[in-house]
């Protein structure tokens, strides 16, 4: 079977967007028909090739589906696609999430309804890309693709904010595209830096991941590197203190964009962090990790706290999946392969939970016209549905066991007390937690219970095409809780390689990790 | 030691098509002159077809004057693209001229400047070649009959003629300590000077100024804006790409074939003068209200970039300078195609007036969008290729710091080229009617725009002809 499943993953929704130019802007639910289309196939086909890898690949473990042509000929680019352990859960994730995004209350956008949907398929492409690629350069490539549509679907389409005026969406979507671009140019410098080294040690300049994790770089120079690099991945993944476009960015950007950044784009920041960082620079990675895992402190507590007393829904998400994140750190941070496995693994519980999130967000947005807590209430007397979608939500931004999020944090935490440099971090960040629980359990009273108010009447709750993406993450949400081993085996899997790297260059340099 | 015109058949071409254009004008009747340049762009065409039989020749003729390699081939190549590309798109603008059909005709004389400038492998023949581009430039910068323009006019001439003087000047005092005028001779005649001459390096210097002023380096950039303002736009646009593109090869062929031997005493130099530009000049254009200066800054800052592919010293370099150079060329073209057919039907050159520029011309936007996005260096845009050559062949040069400034700075312009993109997609258009994009301006916007892409994602026939014009000029 030669059939180039991942290229069709990959391009599909970008075909999509090519088709949709040609689609007169009067006719939007032919454009969102294609969108539909274009989306829900690659779902098909990744829950397939998911599968397929689960049941054959995963005990020998390696990248499968792969597919490899020749790009760039004197700079060594190669269009290559794979997927492994790793990746493959993370595809998953950016294909769900791609799919529920276009149905998620999207479904009204009707001002510039063509453009919006080019940029989405767009963005959606892009995400998909940086999984994808077992090449360092396209890898870049999607990963610069992404921003810009960012950028004009958060000024067109993006909204201000009730609590924070002063902040409007233009100033939103300026924040976040400079800072993810500052970012790029130092991974950008890191990546030509290092292609430069690697083809003077092999000879012939080379983009491919593995032929580049075969060398061992010097250790002074992996400590530069991974420095320049973690620069660009951190401030994506949204670090303290590079993290204040992240809640701004999400709170201005419409719905389905907020379910991609949340959900798939910050997850780039740990996957690079880990696929090209750890992965090549295992000492660079020992050298700094002490640092992230001080700074994963401030993520978790700091924004924690911040979240504790925001009034716009939006931002209590934005902040706790700041929050999140330092979790996610705190894993990597760890370089234990049982650390690492909860890191990769809560990067997908997280990505359901917060697109979920999201998505009910945008609902009742859409149709109350306010995210301002204190002017809700009492919802779930006219939106049952919903109300129980958006518990299911919270209790998973909770860590309640049963649902994705719960083996995920534990596995972090096993591993982050196991290894010296976290240990200590780990215990203050299990503070955060608790924080964690108070402000979305808050939410979730105070927008869902209490007394009905009657100006809500008029409210509709969830049904029919809406439903459809709540419904997909919510099945996500519970069948991962119930059977971790889908996502546990298969992190595992994919980590192994990345955990047996680190622990050669732990011995290489006479010290223990 | 033969004098065999085939080798110079481009540049005969060339001439050939400026005067049989002048004399057809003649017996067209005014009001339809501007169709001339059809005429013309075609004939370029085929010259530019016709040019590609000269690559792999890599002769030097005409008692060492006159270089047919590689890289002279890729620029003319380059010259000739921008040329057909700005007479396409400046069709309407010699319409609204009442037919002052010579605008073409100084256009091509000063393209046959550049060609002969590639080429020159003389220091006499350089600096003729540079003077017949340079006067072709001053009579266009003022050939509009305002105020502006002839402003635009005496400031380049004046400006221009001392840089001249000054590059004559070190012309004479390299030619003075090593006896010959022939560039290839002169790295020979280096060496053999027993101990390091400051006359040498004075001519360095005053050689680096000369041509720092027309490409626009920092410190020597204060024309620049004027200029560009100034000047009628398809004569800003043949000045900001092929005049630039011109001295980025004679700047290379000087550095690089004479010079190398100075190399420690100007690549710091150089350096300095990249980091500059591409910091004042990225920070300065955000303040910019005019679009034509804010891409006048923008350009200062390209030119930063574009002479880091001197400091290599290697093939690789050279390879990547002539890759952006086209990338460059490409993306400034575009760009200013945009602006020329926007302020010929609404006259004005301002950021705000670009407002809902998308909903009145989607195609106008989109292009200004993606050239100045490839001008930043976003993938999959050619001008990230681009970049990704220059950064890459200086990278383990110890310019690490070189590059994260170039990085930065380029990600800072993102800043500024947004906020032109936030206007024309954001902010609601003050009159509603289209703006209607003329035939040849047309083809321009297409071909840049479908160039900025192919070769964003599949760089290959470029980066093949590059790398032979780097591994001409320094094998």
């Amino acid at each position: 079977m030669n059939f180039p499943v991942l290229t069709t993953i990959l391009l599909l929704p970008l075909l999509g967007a090519i088709i949709s130019i040609f689609v007169p802007k009067e006719k939007s639910s032919i454009i969102k028909g294609i969108a539909g289309i274009t989306t829900f196939i690659p779902l098909v086909l990744t829950i397939w090739i998911y599968y397929l890898y689960y049941t054959q690949h995963m005990a020998t473990g390696g990248y499968a589906f792969t597919e490899s042509i020749p790009w760039v000929k004197d700079l060594g680019i190669t269009y290559g696609l794979g997927v492994d352990g790793f990746s493959l859960p993370l595809v998953l994730l950016t294909s769900v999430i791609g799919f529920c995004a276009v149905y998620s209350r999207s479904w009204s956008v009707e001002t510039r309804a063509k453009e919006f949907y080019i940029l989405l398929l767009i963005l959606i492409t892009g995400v998909m890309g940086t999984f994808l690629a077992t090449d360092l350069f396209i890898f870049f490539l999607f990963y610069e693709v992404v921003i810009i549509p960012i950028y004009l679907m958060v000024i067109i389409w993006g909204s201000g904010s009730k609590t924070r005026k002063d902040i409007g969406k233009e100033y939103a979507g300026m924040k976040l595209t400079i800072y993810l671009l500052i970012g790029s140019a130092f991974l950008l410098a890191g990546l030509i830096w290092m292609y430069m080294l690697a083809g003077e040690m092999l000879g012939v300049l080379t983009f491919d991941l593995a032929t580049l994790a075969t060398l061992n770089f010097a250790p002074n120079l992996q400590i530069a590197i991974f420095g320049l690099m973690a620069l660009g991945f951190l401030s994506l993944i949204s670090m303290f203190p590079f993290h204040s476009w992240s809640p701004d960015g999400y709170a201005g950007a419409p719905t389905a964009v907020s379910m991609i950044h949340a959900g798939v784009l910050k997850k780039i920041g740990g996957y690079g962090l880990i696929r090209i960082g750890i992965f090549l620079f295992p000492v660079g990675a020992k050298f700094w990790a002490p640092v992230i895992a001080v700074l994963a402190i401030g993520n978790v507590v700091y924004t924690a706290l911040i979240s504790l007393a925001q009034k716009d829904m939006k931002y209590v998400v934005g902040y706790s999946s700041v929050s999140h994140m330092g979790f996610v750190l705190i894993g990597i941070a760890s370089l234990s392969l049982v650390g690492l496995n909860g890191a990769v693994a809560n990067m997908f519980g997280h990505g359901i939970m917060a697109a979920l999130f999201f998505s009910i967000i945008g609902y009742i947005y859409g149709i109350t016209k306010t995210r301002y807590i204190p002017d809700l209430g009492g919802l779930a007397h006219q939106m049952p549905r919903l109300a129980g979608a958006f518990l299911v939500a919270a209790m998973a931004s909770a860590g309640l066991p049963g649902l994705l999020t719960f083996v995920p944090e534990v596995t972090i935490f096993i591993g982050a007390f196991d290894s010296p440099i976290t240990r200590i971090p780990a215990f203050i960040v299990l503070t955060g937690i608790v924080i964690g629980a108070v402000y979305v359990l808050r939410m979730a009273a105070n927008v869902l219970f209490g007394p009905r108010k009657e100006q809500w009447d008029y409210v509709e709750d969830i049904k029919g095409f809406s439903l459809l993406p709540i419904a997909v993450l919510v099945a996500f949400a519970v069948i991962f809780g119930l059977f971790p081993s889908l996502l546990m085996d298969m992190v595992n899997s994919g980590i192994q390689p990345i955990a047996a790297k680190l622990l050669s260059a732990g011995s290489q340099i006479g010290g223990s990790l | 030691m033969d004098i065999n015109l085939t080798y110079l058949m481009p540049e005969i071409a060339t001439a050939l098509l400026a005067v049989l254009v002048l004399l057809v004008g003649l017996l067209v009747p005014k009001e339809k002159r501007h169709a001339l340049g059809y005429v013309l762009a075609l004939g370029l065409i085929a010259i530019l077809v016709f040019s590609f039989q000269y690559y792999g020749l890599n002769k030097t003729v005409a008692f060492n004057t006159f270089a047919v390699d590689d890289f002279a081939v890729f620029f003319k190549q380059l010259f000739l693209i921008a040329a057909v590309l700005v007479v396409l798109s400046s069709t309407m603008y010699v319409k609204k001229m009442n037919g002052n059909y010579e605008f073409y005709i100084i256009t091509v004389v000063a393209l046959l400047g550049m060609m002969v400038l590639a080429s020159a492998a003389d220091m006499l023949t350089l600096y003729i070649a540079l003077e017949t581009m340079a006067i072709s430039f001053y009579i266009l910068a003022g050939y509009k009959t305002d105020q502006k323009s002839a402003e635009a006019g005496i400031k380049y001439l004046i400006l221009g003629a001392v840089s001249s003087a000054v590059f004559l000047y070190g012309l004479s005092l390299v030619y003075g300590m090593t006896g010959t005028t022939v560039i290839a001779e002169i790295a020979g005649k280096v060496q053999d000077l027993s101990a390091l001459s400051p006359a040498l390096i004075l001519g360095l210097l005053f050689i680096l100024a000369g041509l720092g002023f027309k490409i626009s380096l920092i410190p020597f950039q204060m024309w620049t804006p004027d200029v560009y303002e100034g000047a009628p736009t398809p004569v800003t646009t043949f000045l900001a790409t092929g005049s630039k593109a011109a001295c980025f090869a004679v700047l290379a062929r000087i550095l690089l074939v004479a010079l190398p031997d100075y190399s420690t005493h100007w690549q710091f130099l150089v350096a300095v003068l990249a980091a500059l530009s591409m910091i004042i000049g990225n920070l300065v254009a955000i303040p910019q209200t005019n679009i034509k200066r804010m891409l006048a800054y923008s350009s200062i800052g390209q030119a930063g970039y574009i002479i880091t592919g001197i400091l290599a010293l290697n093939t690789a370099g050279v390879t990547a300078l002539s890759f952006y150079s086209l990338v460059y060329v490409l993306s400034t073209i575009a760009a200013f195609a945009v602006v020329m057919t926007f302020s010929a039907q609404t006259g004005s050159d301002e950021i705000k007036d670009y407002a809902g520029l998308a909903q009145r011309s989607p195609f106008m936007a989109a292009v200004l969008t993606i050239s100045m996005l490839s001008m930043a260096g976003i993938p999959p845009l050619a001008g990230f290729v681009g970049k990704l050559y220059l950064f890459k062949s200086i990278v383990t040069q110890g310019y690490l710091w070189l590059v994260i400034i170039g990085l930065v700075m380029s990600m800072i312009s993102v800043y500024y080229y947004l906020r032109v993109t936030k206007v024309m997609y954001m902010v609601k258009p003050l009159d509603k009617e289209p703006v209607t994009v003329p035939l040849g301006a047309k083809c321009t916007l297409f071909l840049t725009m479908l160039a900025l892409l192919v070769f964003g994602v599949y760089a290959q026939p470029i980066s093949m002809l590059a790398n032979m014009a780097g591994s001409a000029l320094l094998p």
